[in-house]
């Protein structure tokens, strides 16, 4: 067991806030080791130390292996947290610490290699017998052989050119009539566009959603599994709403993917942190891959279960957690979380930069708010655009729909655009209420910017009236009506 | 009208440090200015308040309309003189407003060495009267003082801008249709009992309020005769017998009351009239001027981005933008009243200079009031510009501004050396206002290259005699030039000698031009002599 006396944080924004506040819990110092362009974020201001370690390109700083351990070794730090995104995943990484002599407060390289590797990955589930998405990538490329094996699979099934890639060759066969058309026409225009006729078939997941298991590997190995959330709101991969525990899992589904997730986990040798993906359709799930590191929606599962996972990871990594048995956790509850992009929803969602003007997030039981930046901080281009994360929990999933809507009607952010009117749309549409919402949920709903509100002729007097206070407080000025700049009120000195 | 376009990130790093940079010059001068309005302090504030007087600042606040600005000048005159004895040189002005008309106000400070004038309180109060005279403003002295301050009888009385200059202001101004009004709130002794005696029409309160050639002490020492100071020359001997006094008033409340009312009898008229525009706010926040100034003083910055934060709409209808591009001239509005802007951008070149003597004709033409935004080295020197006869056109600027009869208000918002401070129109050259923004800096050369004049001269001199000075020795010679020019070279150096009107917030800028020009409109400008020389 090693007694950390101080943490190197290699990450920015809310989780550096997050994993600094569960260092001070265990009365562990932190060094942030930061770029150039985050000496304006909260987490700067909370570290014990801070150490620049680069300028603003995330090549130079937050991805340069060598510049975070040796800020690690120059802060005196014993450990160091990737948090999620940059180096989290990075094996080379995880090796490197190793090598300096400091803790990786992670799995460990050899975990992050078997599980981070999509084909290895694959093939350690094929061994568990863990579904994957069916699919034939098979030499024998005969129409009837592969119509064949596309009646196995069940259709709709997506036939695409082995060589190919951005859409050329691929064609969506839904129904056995038409496949052997299809495949001939995809293997015709895989031959014109590759110079190869090799196709490769899959199942198409048409209405799959997004469900994931927390896991964890205590300090002896063994894993258990903090039960499930449901990520099917995304943009382009992108998650935007996450929930725990899923809508859509029958009691048989949660505790058979549960199983499935300990297993691939525990042939990985995990320890820490970890979550299972997988998709799911018509009560079948297939493996989609395993992130081995802490994820941004971990604070759901915090919340229906009563644990504090980053705490977890820090004692692991120390030595000293172990699950006990005696003590069975249920999830409790609905939690819903989420993301706060500065972006502009009017506008496409262009990320949107500047000065943070007041900000403010409403206080309240079964509300918290992770977020790494304050007023007058700089959103800087450089780096992710998420902000803030908001996170609810509530007795059951409509009531904590309904308490994110109204905290999300009641939080300010000025100086940069949010997300948040996109986020009340997408909490107020009927499919997200039922909880019948799949990862096409996005594209097939919001897939135009919203229209921006045109303000009512109240709100634009109060908008009027407010500039004026502010300006009279200011001492500004005036400004239209007074004539004479002798007639308001000032004091030079 | 073009609108300017900023091309400055507010809320970045660099406007951040420049922001936090001036902000300390601002702070620094704010905590200088709260100093100076304590006056003589709190003890003795305490033993004028006691005899049922308002402070000076206390006075001019009631005297002024609810609700309007006032203009202090010199807050901080005498700053670093006289052993810190005179805190402001012990007098308030400044232009306030009273029943709609803008006044000059000069309020003796007498918890402040009992009022006495020090040599600088003379210069600040002759400098109210200037301003005065120059504006065609009514003059309101709040008298309470006890004449010159004796140990420095040599500075005060016997010179042209010495004492007696405050009554032959009295009389010109009052021949020029200027209204002059006392009010004896305290002492008014010897050649101070001739501010009442020289003013149109005159309030004396009552038992504070005393007028005298010679106070009791020295009555008895001339003549033996032995009187109190009441019954020598009070608020009633002089309302009642000698009519030196035309209004009693029971205390200062009232005294100030009755002011209030002789202002509102005036008549007082405006005679120039501008074509103004309806007001409108710069689009950039003024504030945001802090993070303009680039922290580093030699590091040049784009002045229109100034100019933008000063200006109605940030609208610049600029002159002549492609020739002699290190001065920027134009023309905007200031609170819908028009202005000809003058702003350095860089040294000044034969081309910048022709290009100001003919941009102020056109002020000069059109009747528009000149602003002048200093930050200038100099002129540019060196045998291809001397050769060009850089001094002829240098000259001409000079002229110009010298002759020029529209208002001139001049900011100094950076450095001011050499010539460069002639020719935007510095003390010199009569603006109507002057002003220092905290980080500037005004003398004849910067200290390096003064230093190294010094050294260069003194190295040759060495040479003749076959010596020279190592390199220790050199930096050992140059450190008494540089440190004599860093502190003479301050604002606070500049603003306790009055070179200067004051040392204003860069964030004001905007308002204080704008006052300045408003109060400009009462006396006439008089004529312009010439057409427009294209130079």
């Amino acid at each position: 067991m090693t007694k950390f006396n101080r943490i190197a944080i290699a990450n920015r924004g809310e989780v550096a806030v997050r994993i600094i506040k569960a260092c001070e819990e265990l009365g562990i110092e932190s060094v942030l080791l930061h770029s150039e362009a985050d000496i304006e974020s909260r987490a700067y201001r909370m570290a014990t130390k801070t150490i620049c370690i680069g300028p603003a390109a995330t090549a130079e700083s937050y991805l340069n292996i060598k510049a975070n351990i040796n800020g690690a070794l120059a802060g005196g730090a014993q450990a160091i947290h990737p948090g999620f995104g940059f180096l989290s995943e990075n094996a080379d990484f995880a090796e490197e610490v190793a090598q300096a002599g400091l803790i990786f407060i992670g799995p460990s390289s050899e975990t992050i290699r078997s599980l981070g590797d999509k084909v290895h990955c694959k093939d350690l589930a094929k061994k568990a017998g863990i579904p994957l998405v069916p699919g034939y990538q098979g030499e024998d490329q005969k129409i009837s052989k592969l119509i064949q094996k596309a009646e196995k699979i069940g259709y709709p099934v997506i036939v695409k050119a082995a060589a190919g890639g951005g859409g050329r060759g691929m064609k969506l066969i839904l129904n056995s009539q038409d496949a052997g058309e299809l495949i001939e026409s995809a293997q015709r225009e895989a031959l014109s566009a590759f110079g190869s006729s090799k196709v490769f078939l899959e199942k198409y997941l048409d209405r799959a959603k997004h469900i994931e298991f927390q896991v964890f590997g205590d300090s002896t190995g063994q894993v258990i599994h903090f039960f499930d959330r449901e990520c099917s709101v995304q943009r382009r991969h992108q998650k935007i709403i996450e929930e725990a525990t899923s809508p859509s899992l029958t009691d048989e589904l949660r505790r058979s993917m549960g199983e499935a997730a300990c297993a691939i986990a525990t042939m990985g040798r995990y320890k820490g942190a970890g979550t299972v993906e997988f998709l799911l359709q018509d009560n079948e799930f297939y493996l989609l891959e395993v992130n081995t590191r802490l994820q941004v929606e971990h604070p759901v599962t915090e919340e229906v279960m009563g644990i504090d996972l980053v705490k977890m990871q820090i004692l692991t990594a120390q030595g000293e957690y172990v699950h006990d048995p005696k003590h069975i956790r249920l999830p409790r509850g609905h939690s819903i979380e989420c993301r706060i992009y500065a972006e502009n929803p009017f506008l496409g969602g262009v990320p949107s930069t500047g000065l943070l003007g007041q900000i403010h997030w409403p206080e309240g039981p079964g509300r918290r708010y992770e977020y790494g930046f304050d007023q007058g901080d700089t959103i800087t281009p450089f780096y992710d655009p998420m902000i803030a994360k908001v996170i609810v929990w509530d007795e059951n999933r409509p009531r904590a729909i309904q308490k994110m809507l109204r905290v999300l009607k009641n939080s300010t952010v000025f100086g940069v655009h949010t997300n948040i009117p996109y986020l009340i749309e997408i909490l107020s549409h009927k499919e997200f209420v039922m909880g019948t919402m799949t990862t096409r949920f996005i594209e097939t709903y919001f897939s135009e910017s919203l229209k921006e509100p045109e303000l009512t002729d109240l709100e634009k007097k109060i908008a009027q009236s407010a500039l004026m206070q502010l300006r009279q407080q200011n001492g500004v000025s005036e400004s239209s009506g007074t004539a004479s700049p002798w007639s308001t009120f000032w004091r030079g000195v | 009208m073009e609108i300017l376009d900023s091309h400055i990130e507010a809320g970045s790093l660099d406007f951040k440090a420049n922001q936090t940079a001036m902000l300390a010059f601002v702070n620094h001068w704010r905590e200088r200015v709260e100093i100076v309005k304590q006056g003589g302090g709190s003890e003795a504030t305490l033993k004028h308040k006691s005899r049922g007087k308002l402070t000076a600042r206390e006075r001019i606040e009631e005297l002024v309309d609810g609700g309007t600005s006032f203009l202090e000048f010199s807050s901080l005159a005498a700053w670093d003189m006289y052993e810190g004895q005179a805190p402001g040189a012990g007098v308030v002005t400044g232009i306030g407003v009273i029943h709609g008309t803008e006044c000059m106000i000069v309020a003796n400070d007498a918890t402040v060495k009992g009022g006495t004038y020090f040599p600088m309180t003379v210069k600040k109060h002759l400098r109210a009267q200037e301003i005065a005279f120059e504006n065609g403003l009514p003059c309101i002295y709040l008298v309470d003082s006890g004449g010159a301050f004796l140990p420095m009888q040599d500075e005060v009385f016997p010179d042209r801008d010495h004492f007696g200059r405050i009554f032959y202001n009295q009389a010109r101004m009052s021949a020029a249709n200027i209204p002059q009004i006392a009010v004896v709130m305290g002492s008014c002794t010897a050649g101070g009992a001739y501010v009442p005696a020289m003013s149109d029409e005159t309030v004396i309160v009552k038992g504070n309020g005393t007028i005298f050639l010679g106070g009791p002490p020295l009555v008895r020492a001339a003549t033996g005769e032995i009187v109190d100071a009441q019954e020598l020359g009070g608020a009633a001997v002089h309302c009642e017998n000698s009519g030196v006094a035309d209004h009693f008033a029971e205390d200062d409340h009232h005294a100030l009351e009755i002011t209030r009312s002789i202002v509102a009898h005036l008549n007082h008229k405006r005679a120039v009239e501008l074509k103004t525009l309806p007001v409108e706010d710069p689009l950039y926040d003024c504030k945001e001027i802090y993070g303009v100034i680039p922290r580093d003083s030699r590091v040049p910055f784009d002045v229109r981005e100034v100019i933008a934060r000063i200006v109605d709409g940030s609208r610049f209808h600029e002159f002549k933008p492609l020739y002699g591009k290190t001065l920027v001239t134009g023309f905007a509005h200031i609170w819908g009243m028009p202005v000809g802007i003058i702003a350095n951008n860089g040294v000044l070149f034969s081309e910048s200079a022709m290009k100001a003597a003919h941009f102020i004709e056109l002020c000069e033409q059109r009747e528009v009031p000149l602003v002048f935004l200093q930050n200038i080295t100099g002129f540019m020197v060196g045998k291809k510009y001397e050769n060009e006869g850089i001094a002829k056109h240098g000259a001409k600027m000079v002229m110009a501004v010298s002759n020029a009869h529209v208002p001139k208000f001049t900011v100094v918002i950076g450095g001011s050396y050499g010539a460069g401070n002639y020719g935007m129109c510095g003390r010199a050259f009569q603006p109507r206002q002057m002003w220092m923004w905290p980080n500037a800096k005004i003398s004849v050369m910067g200290g390096e290259q003064a230093a190294n004049v010094l050294l260069t001269v003194k190295m040759d001199q060495l040479a003749a005699k076959g010596q020279t000075l190592s390199q220790d020795a050199q930096l050992e010679f140059k450190r008494p030039t540089l440190e004599k020019y860093e502190y003479e070279s301050s604002a606070y150096y500049s603003s306790a000698r009055i070179w200067d009107d004051g040392i204003i917030d860069p964030a004001d800028t905007r308002r204080v031009l704008a006052l300045g020009v408003a109060a400009s409109l009462y006396k006439s400008w008089g004529e312009k002599s010439q057409g427009v020389f294209r130079m």
